[in-house]
């Protein structure tokens, strides 16, 4: 049996679960076992049937008074107990913030290696995987130790597909026990955040930034044209440890992940950390004083010009145009 | 306040990685060696943590004698000892590292040296394992929080903050607990010129652990192969403004 970690956000599975899920069936296939899954906790909403879509055989449901507030290691108790009366082969989670902590948790108290940011998994008497290391520039191939394999999976290793083969999942409600520490770090409220970074997450089109704008006041003609674009302002890490613009602005392995329509790159070079932050977008426009950046040879479109003339001019265009 | 900030040397490839020949591991040969974003955040923290509370910061690090380089950066900021674990992790699993670092904990606390708070990056800038901290965590028994962009120390112990799904997520912490970092809410300072020769004379702890390391398992890197450009230049400054929007329209992007 594979055991899918889901996370579910108001009411439904979050995509990077249902990922997760889709990389369990193509796994399952392959070993001939079923895909079941677990939810933590609040399963309003329509998640099951979105489950039962995804082929998933049981539904397995963690209640307890502890999880009205998020803990990694209370989540990890409700994993634990799953493991221990099911003995799956494989536990999958998308490597997600929660995904990666919970699984760490649980592969700490089984003593068992856990393998982050998976992209392809060779099931057999030795099991290997393959994983993204350094923001997914590299890839590393390793041997696994069998059951339960523990795995987080990179986001986008698969695509969230339905089944071929819809299911109306089993639903087992289960009260795991939780250990004496279990809820001594955990969420004691939330408080609104800046909203950057999931704003930047979501956008249609993200105007970003980079060393080449040249300082904190000089980033009004970006800003300009995301507004004209209906975008945000994304920006690199050297604008940010400038202290240029605020951190929630950044796009990369450390900042945000972003998957725009349209990422219009200016004045960045394209470092593989930063690249791991916008690899998703679906069409690169770079703008650049250096026809050799690496960001012009891994764009779609490139503009070889000083930003500061480019840009603007752009602006006028598009009010030209739209006036 | 005492904290100890666990850093680890990674190449400082920010363009194509190149492997060594065996492809166990990036060659840093041209590029050099750094630290993390989340742990310059780390040690950036923990400075000013004991700035405004007092204590002493401490800098760990377990791996190979050239590590020092990166624990001198740390010193130089205003932490004030290192520790280095000698040993060449770099075949050890993220929980060999996390026992040999528990073992110095463990080791200090019964020498008279314990910490309130243990810092480590929320994920490695390489192998990004997400585990080292939680995993010294269990073995030490104490509570953590992962993705702390910010803590205050409080009366009652530490309150820590990070984003979460809904917000941003507040956790009350006692202490000692472990956090690990991520970057986003403090800026790294830079050493200052009394700062590095400080560093140069800051005392360093040299150990050896006595764990035994289970090993991570590697079979080998790879680089993904690269993708030929496919780049099609619109035009050279100003002038290409004209096609650039005719691009945004054929992207359906202009409202009227
Ligand atoms: C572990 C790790 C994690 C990291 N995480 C991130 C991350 O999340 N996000 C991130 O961005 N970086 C990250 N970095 C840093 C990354 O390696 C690069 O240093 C950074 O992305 C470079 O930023 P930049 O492109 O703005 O600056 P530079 O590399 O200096 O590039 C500036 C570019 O601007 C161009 N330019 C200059 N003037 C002009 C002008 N007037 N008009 C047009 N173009 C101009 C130049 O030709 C050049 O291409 C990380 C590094 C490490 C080691
Ligand atoms: N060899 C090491 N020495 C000291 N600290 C380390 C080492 N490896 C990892 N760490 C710490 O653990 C964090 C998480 O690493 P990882 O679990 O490997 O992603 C890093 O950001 C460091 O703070």
């Amino acid at each position: 049996m594979i055991l899918v970690l889901i996370e579910a956000v108001a009411g439904a599975a979050a995509p990077l679960s249902l990922e997760a899920v889709h990389f369990a069936r193509d796994l399952a296939a392959k070993i001939g076992a079923p895909v079941e899954a677990l939810v933590v906790g609040g399963a309003g909403g329509d998640l099951v049937g979105q489950l039962g879509e995804q082929g998933v055989s049981r539904v397995h449901h963690a209640q307890a008074d502890g999880f009205d507030s998020y803990s990694a290691a209370a989540w990890a108790s409700a994993l634990e107990d799953r493991v221990t009366a099911l003995s799956p082969q494989f536990v999958l989670a998308a490597a997600s913030a929660r995904g990666n902590e919970i699984v760490a948790h649980l592969a700490v108290r089984l003593e068992r290696p856990m393998a982050t940011n998976c992209v392809t998994i060779e099931p057999g008497e030795q099991i290997t995987a393959t994983r993204q290391i350094w923001g997914g520039a590299a890839l590393e191939e390793l041997h696994l130790e069998q059951s339960p394999v523990l795995l987080t999976m990179a986001s986008h290793a698969a695509g969230v597909e339905p089944a071929d083969q819809p299911t109306v999942p089993e639903v087992v409600a289960f009260a795991p026990e939780l250990r004496a520490g279990d809820l001594v770090a955990r969420v004691v409220r939330v408080e609104a955040g800046e909203g950057g970074g999931s704003d930047l997450a979501a956008a249609r089109v993200v105007v970003g930034g980079g060393r080449g704008v040249g300082g904190a006041d000089s980033f009004d003609s970006l800003l300009d044209l995301a507004a004209l674009l209906g975008g945000t302002l994304g920006v690199s890490r050297v604008v940010t440890s400038q202290g240029w613009r605020p951190h929630h602005e950044q796009v990369g392995q450390t900042g945000t992940r972003i998957a725009p329509d349209l990422y219009v790159a200016c004045g960045i070079s394209g470092a593989i950390q930063h690249m791991a932050g916008c690899q998703s977008a679906k069409t690169i426009l770079a703008i650049n004083t250096d026809a050799g950046a690496p960001m012009v040879a891994k764009a779609d479109y490139a503009i070889i010009g000083n930003l500061h003339e480019v840009v603007p001019a752009i602006a006028a265009e598009i009010r030209r145009r739209t006036s | 306040m005492n904290i100890l900030i666990s850093i680890k040397r990674v190449a400082g490839a920010s363009g194509r990685i190149t492997l060594t020949d065996d492809a166990q591991a990036v060659d840093a040969r041209h590029v050099g060696y750094t630290l993390s974003p989340h742990e310059e955040c780390a040690v950036e923290l923990a400075v000013q943590t004991v700035e405004a509370h007092g204590g002493a910061a401490a800098v760990l690090s377990v791996g190979v004698e050239d590590v020092v380089d990166q624990m001198r950066d740390a010193l130089s900021v205003g932490v004030g000892s290192g520790v280095l674990v000698e040993a060449d992790a770099s075949t050890w699993a993220p929980g060999d590292v996390a026992a040999a670092i528990a073992e110095v904990v463990a080791d200090h606390a019964a020498a008279g040296t314990s910490y309130d708070l243990l810092l480590f990056g929320n994920e490695a800038a390489d192998t990004g394992d997400f585990q080292v901290g939680i995993a010294v965590a269990h073995r030490l028994g104490l509570p953590c929080v992962t993705g702390v962009k910010a803590f205050e120390v409080t009366e009652a112990g530490v309150t820590a903050r990070r984003d979460g799904p809904d917000g941003v997520e507040v956790f009350e912490l006692p202490l000692p607990a472990v956090l690990t970092v991520r970057d986003g809410a403090v800026i790294p300072r830079y050493p200052s010129v009394p700062g590095r020769i400080k560093a140069k004379r800051a005392p360093i702890e040299r150990l050896t652990p006595t764990i035994s390391p289970v090993g991570n398992g590697r079979i080998r890197l790879t680089v993904p192969p690269e993708v030929p450009s496919t780049v099609e230049v619109l035009g050279t400054g100003a002038d290409a403004a004209v096609a650039a929007v005719d691009l945004f329209e054929r992207l359906g992007l202009l409202s009227r």
